[in-house]
């Protein structure tokens, strides 16, 4: 089968891949650039384990094909970092203890990042309504919730 | 998943020529039914037809008589983030806010959601309830229909070759009208409805008598099941607990469920008669509530 040509920005940068039509959005990430931060759960659009952002909506990565990121901004838990400096939710998540074997962590990041982005100040109702199509089989998830309420606290979070 | 052709149009007009190219052929709004069903064999076909580049397919507006389009392709989290349609149409948020959990909600649609057709889908009790019809688009022109119409069984519908959703239409609706969508899961949030039910109630300008009702339930019968008995056996009665109950049989009678992993026949026939009734008396509370605003 014939690769199409796609070009995108990825986490803050232009830049662009061959895949087959056929290729999830996740498949070109971890297979063709490499950034295997984002997980495969269910592969199915149960679990959230393959969340990015897809122009600061989140989205199943799983359920999109790479083609359709075309002339779009992603961002992966690759680009939540800024360099060596922590996002508050990537350290909330460490002085919580808020993951056990860690795949669904970065999902609960990313997909944590753009409620917080868009809403600063969440209630435990909120956050936990908002992480509803994440899925966490260790923790139980009162270590993730009390996670994203405190990075929420932070300073960083609240511009 | 097997090998596919994409496709991505920037017309309808381009659609229809790919719709007649001579390959089968899935849409692709949302993608989060159908790459599901290509990845999983459940479905194959030769291309997948992306129809968000559509301009027609991604807007939604209000009509100049108070009616609600929305583009088959826009999705759902556009709508519910929409303060008016939150005001004036809560009904559409209470369907749209409750497919999936965010991720879905991002990309998945109305026209994705009625096009899948599941007997389950959350958006058609609620449109049903609301009197929507749809607009298909062909080669040949366009043609509306009532929803309740649209679909035939478990993931059939009378879509032919060569057509597409183009919208959905919510009429203006009753002065004096009201409309609530409620589903059952088992948990919060994130599962498919044991039964879901959307009622419109509208009432007169007196606020005493109930003019009209429309009942749509879903979940227990091969297609959404549009209850016209139910709403005919409402109209000309005081909004009660009796005359909802009543409706409430009805729906009750008319479903006909199967028994699965989500639920038993006895416990669905339970449930439609239940969420008839909360349904009838939500959908009385925001009639009343919109009179006074």
């Amino acid at each position: 089968m014939r690769r199409t040509y796609v070009q995108t920005t990825l986490n803050g940068e232009v830049i662009d891949f061959l895949c087959e039509p056929r290729q999830s959005l996740l498949e070109v990430l971890r297979d063709e650039l490499g950034l295997t931060g984002t997980k495969e759960g269910c592969n199915n659009g149960n679990c959230g384990a393959c969340s990015v952002l897809i122009d600061d909506r989140v989205v199943n990565s799983c359920c999109v094909l790479g083609v359709e990121a075309e002339g779009s901004e992603i961002t992966t838990i690759e680009g939540v970092a800024e360099g060596e400096r922590l996002h508050p939710l990537q350290q909330a998540f460490l002085e919580e203890a808020a993951l056990q074997c860690g795949v669904c962590t970065p999902g609960f990041i990313v997909a944590a990042k753009a409620l917080l982005d868009s809403e600063p100040r969440p209630d435990e109702a909120r956050v936990r309504h908002w992480l509803a199509g994440n899925l966490c089989r260790c923790t139980g998830y009162d270590k993730i919730v009390r996670a994203v309420l405190k990075a929420s606290e932070m300073e960083e979070v609240s511009v | 998943m097997k090998q596919i052709e994409y496709l991505a149009p920037a017309s309808l007009g381009e659609v229809y020529a790919a719709l007649q190219n001579g390959k089968t052929s899935a849409f692709l709004a949302g993608g989060t039914d159908i790459i599901v069903q290509l990845r999983e064999g459940r479905k194959q076909v030769d291309q997948l037809i992306d129809v968000k580049h559509i301009p027609d397919l991604m807007r939604y507006g209000w009509t100049g008589d108070g009616g609600l389009e929305i583009g088959a392709s826009v999705p759902f989290a556009e709508i519910y983030e929409d303060a008016e349609i939150a005001r004036r149409l809560p009904c559409v948020i209470d369907c749209a806010m409750l497919v999936g959990g965010i991720q879905i909600q991002s990309r998945a649609c109305f026209g994705g959601n009625i096009g899948n057709s599941g007997p389950a889908a959350d958006t058609v009790p609620a449109l049903i309830a609301l009197g929507a019809t749809l607009t298909l688009g062909s080669r040949d022109g366009t043609r509306d229909l009532p929803l309740e119409e649209f679909f035939t069984g478990p993931g059939q519908n009378v879509l032919a070759p060569g057509e597409v959703i183009v919208k959905v239409n919510i009429p203006p609706q009753p002065a004096n009208s009201g409309a609530f969508f409620h589903r059952f899961i088992p948990r919060n949030e994130m599962d498919i409805a044991v039964v879901n039910v959307g009622a419109r109630l509208d009432l007169d300008a007196a606020r005493e008598r109930i003019e009209g009702a429309r009942v749509s339930v879903g979940a227990v019968a091969p297609t959404p099941l549009f209850v016209a008995a139910a709403g005919e056996a409402l109209a000309g009665q005081a909004p009660t607990a009796e005359a909802f109950a009543q409706a409430a049989d009805i729906a009750a009678d008319a479903a006909t469920p199967i028994t699965d992993m989500r639920g038993s026949i006895a416990q669905r026939v339970h449930l439609t008669r239940v969420l008839t009734i909360r349904a009838l008396q939500q959908a009385l509370e925001r009639a009343r509530e919109a009179q006074e605003s």
